[in-house]
């Protein structure tokens, strides 16, 4: 199925969960990382269980301390 | 009061635009900005600010310059090392033009002080480089009503929002909570591209201009993000202002200003917190 991620669409594979595409995307600091599944956050205690569709819209929100 | 044949000159390009014309100049003229923080974002910023015409411009930091600040801290010069940044940076900005008010605070931002400080702008803007300001400046603003802007920067990725409170989402809406102590990379640790800093922070500029001036849509309810590696800006629509959020929603949990413990960027002797 295709899913889009930060804007890319990407093939994923059929029920992929939040968990899972996280680890595949291979994003930094995982357990801080906010996401939302077309323009819904999702709570971080269901990325295990959260089953993706096909279409779904992914956003990865990343905390970013800087700016001195 | 009308324009003097100098201001109609300076501010030209600005008034020659129909989204500013002489209207918009009058309301930059007549607005207030505060920037937190004196580096990186809030360097650009005060520049462009301060070119800009805004009437008044207060900006916050309790530090001096230091050597390192200068590969992307374009407000200060060599000459300035060891000076206190709000005196460096204020000295450039009246520099740039003599018309506006420029207001330095040279300290920390705190839960016992910031209300006092925003109060007298329109418009804040979060120049600050550590998780505990960024939350406090959210919820300062968010309990005093306060629009501002809110960045952040790391290697080669920044990223913004504009927040509106009570209309649109705060920070603490997409990040609920500080990280942990040393979760997440610091740009010291981590490093920054000086020219991000000059991106970001101008872009923060813009929507400092914008909300003064009425012109366009401002950056609220959307995550700007850029990446220089691969040249590309993404805006990440927000799920709107819901019960959720601890601060900002109509029955909010967080009804106090706390100051968290966390050393700006990790402890350096030089500049203790």
């Amino acid at each position: 199925m295709k899913i889009t991620v930060g804007g890319e669409t990407k093939e994923v594979k059929d029920g992929i969960t939040i968990s899972e595409l996280i680890e595949q995307e291979k994003v930094e600091t995982p357990e801080y990382v906010s996401v939302s599944v077309n323009e819904e956050f999702e709570k971080k205690e269901n990325f295990a269980a959260r089953q993706l569709k096909d279409g779904d819209v992914v956003e990865f929100l990343y905390f970013m301390g800087g700016g001195q | 009061m009308p324009f003097t044949n100098d201001q109609l000159e300076r501010y030209s390009r600005h008034i020659i635009l129909k989204e500013i014309g002489v209207k918009g100049q009058k309301k930059l003229m007549n607005g207030s900005v505060l920037i937190i923080g004196a580096g990186g974002l809030g360097a650009p910023a005060a520049l462009y600010l301060a070119a800009a015409g805004v009437g008044k411009i207060g900006i916050v930091d309790a530090d001096v310059v230091d050597l390192s600040n200068l590969q992307r801290q374009v407000i200060h010069t060599t000459a300035d090392v060891g000076r206190p940044k709000v005196e460096s940076a204020a000295e450039k900005m009246k520099a740039i033009n003599p018309d506006i008010e420029v207001k330095t605070y040279q300290e920390f931002l705190a839960s016992d002080n910031i209300m006092d400080v925003i109060k007298d702008y329109d418009f804040v803007l979060d120049g600050t480089d550590n998780f505990p300001a960024k939350f406090l400046i959210n919820d300062a603003c968010v309990m005093a009503d306060k629009p501002f802007s809110h960045a952040g920067i790391l290697r080669f990725k920044g990223q913004l929002m504009t927040v509106i409170p009570h209309e649109s989402p705060c920070y603490r809406c997409v990040f609920k909570e500080m990280p942990p102590k040393n979760a997440i990379p610091s740009c010291k640790e981590a490093g920054v591209v000086g020219a991000m800093a000059g991106v970001i922070g101008s872009l923060q500029a813009l929507e400092a201009v914008k909300f003064l001036t009425g012109a366009g849509e401002l950056l609220t309810g959307k995550l700007l993000t850029f990446d220089a590696l691969t040249m590309s800006f993404h805006t990440v629509k927000l799920p709107p202002r819901g019960d959720g959020c601890a601060v900002c929603s109509d029955h909010p949990t967080i009804t106090k200003l706390v100051d968290y413990e966390q050393v700006a960027c990790d402890f350096d002797p030089k500049h203790p917190v």
